[in-house]
């Protein structure tokens, strides 16, 4: 038990926050565009003192023999040490993996990207598309920076050019054709502390935290993934609250993706 | 002898150094050259585990280089491989020479070196980084750290190598330096060289590191004094 704890749970119940923010406030959020020239797709992510980068790759592959018109996507993540005291070298934890998982299907099965328009020639040559998530230094709310950091990134992200082989051609310039989305993923994490829930928590916020809950929303105001993590139950209207509150702020937060 | 980037022979790529980019991070730096970009965390002097390789008169000075997935023209699989732990490994050792170990008997100075973004000269970007990071997390240094790669193109001395040129190159010649006390802390060579060659290398390797060394006393300087 710690002594943060205590006291931000003190706060909570008075309807307070460490930093002096509402209950549904983010921190500051800025977006930086395309800072890695050689991947095909990136961005730099803060959310307060949070700064996590994703890096789009695109290479051809074989489909698979069940989906032989259907490209492929994959996200990862890697809590880099770099990032927190807390980290540790060594193969990815349980926490990466649900962060990554997390982020896949709010991309992958909501559908964000239309596997079909990855097909290039029907059983034999798909775009296989690795979004990989790096996280340089953790603040709180990996979960929030990480999927908006992905999101932009396939939002920039443009072919490379192929060679007569077919194969990707590292040597000519990309192509200024823009991967096809179909809606900009933003996901909105809630930590329940006490019995409030705070948006975008930070470090303290989510070690005080009893639940949490993810929300991703599209651009049409629909909820296309939902993550509820930790021991403790939410309430019918604690979850309501989450999903409203994901779609306004959604809202909001994707206009800086640009 | 033209450069790919039209760059003269003895000049560096772009360099930019910005100190303390990290809050996590004891000391940070982040350090681009040209199109290779490090981002550098130091973490301690904190203790050492598994407590069986502490030692007894000093710190250890400990590297992880990695190589971000999506930072090649190829994606590169995460994890480790046999090349990041060969960086990792002499570039402790060429950072571990400047510090005063001593004075941390047991404990573990941890550096950690994403790089984010690569195109030659990763590793000495990852150690020119590493030394200011180090510096701003007040670890007690005897000197500076520069590192700077050499080459030799259609017989013309190159100085750090970009992109395709490492493959043009008869020879990668990365070499770090401290450049108050003149020695050398790190040195590798791939290639075919002469004595001579060697000499020349050399030279171009002083005159650049002072150039590097004053981009990394200007970042810390930014930093702490203004």
């Amino acid at each position: 038990m710690r002594v943060q704890d205590d006291f931000v749970r003190k706060l909570a119940s008075e309807g307070k926050r460490i930093d002096g923010r509402k209950m549904d406030e983010t921190r500051p959020i800025e977006i930086i565009s395309r800072p890695i020239e050689k991947a095909e797709g990136s961005a730099l992510v803060r959310i307060g003192d949070t700064q996590v980068i994703a890096g789009v790759k695109l290479s051809v592959a074989e489909p698979y023999s069940d989906r032989p018109d259907e490209g492929s996507l994959m996200a990862g993540a890697e809590f880099s040490p770099i990032a927190s005291p807390d980290f540790e070298p060594g193969p990815p934890n349980a926490e990466s993996i649900e962060l990554a998982r997390v982020i896949d299907r709010g991309i992958r099965e909501s559908g964000a990207i239309d596997v079909k328009k990855l097909c290039i020639k029907k059983g034999e040559k798909v775009w296989m598309v690795s979004v990989d998530i790096n996280i340089l230094d953790n603040h709180g709310n990996l979960l929030d920076a990480s999927a908006l950091a992905a999101s932009a990134a396939l939002a920039n992200t443009v072919f490379p050019a192929l060679d007569k082989d077919g194969k990707v051609d590292f040597y000519a310039p990309k192509t200024k054709t823009k991967l096809p989305i179909a809606f900009k993923p933003v996901a909105c994490t809630f930590y329940k502390v006490g019995d409030k829930m705070l948006l975008d928590p930070t470090r303290d916020e989510e070690h005080a935290a009893t639940a949490r809950i993810t929300i991703t929303t599209r651009d049409d105001g629909n909820v296309a993934a939902i993550q509820k993590g930790g021991i403790e139950g939410l309430t019918e209207e604690e979850i309501m609250y989450a999903a409203e509150t994901s779609i306004k702020k959604g809202k909001d937060i994707r206009k800086l993706i640009k | 002898m033209k450069r790919i980037d039209g760059r003269k022979a003895d000049e560096l790529r772009e360099l930019e150094i910005e100190a303390g980019v990290l809050r996590n991070a004891t000391g940070s730096a982040r350090v681009r050259m040209g199109r290779t970009i490090a981002v550098a965390g130091v973490y301690g002097p904190r203790e050492m585990f598994p407590r069986r390789l502490q030692k007894n008169e000093k710190a250890t000075v400990q590297v992880r280089y990695t190589m971000a997935p999506f930072s090649t023209d190829e994606r590169v699989r995460p994890g480790r491989s046999r090349r990041s732990q060969e960086i990792s490994m002499v570039a402790a050792n060429a950072l571990e020479a400047a510090v005063f170990t001593e004075d941390f008997p047991k404990a573990s100075i941890d550096v950690f070196v994403d790089i984010i973004q690569a195109d030659a000269g990763t590793r000495t970007a990852a150690i020119n980084a590493a030394a200011v990071a180090l510096a701003d997390a007040g670890v007690p240094m005897r000197d500076m750290i520069c590192s700077v790669a050499i080459g030799k193109i259609d017989g013309t001395y190159v100085v750090d190598l970009a992109g395709k040129e490492e493959d043009a190159s008869v020879c990668d010649f990365p070499v770090s330096y401290m450049p108050n006390l003149k020695k050398v802390t790190h040195m590798q060579m791939d290639g075919n060289i002469t004595k001579k060659d060697m000499e020349e290398m050399m030279k171009l390797v002083v005159k650049t590191c002072e150039k590097i060394h004053k981009a990394q006393k200007e970042a810390l300087e930014k930093r702490w004094l203004k």
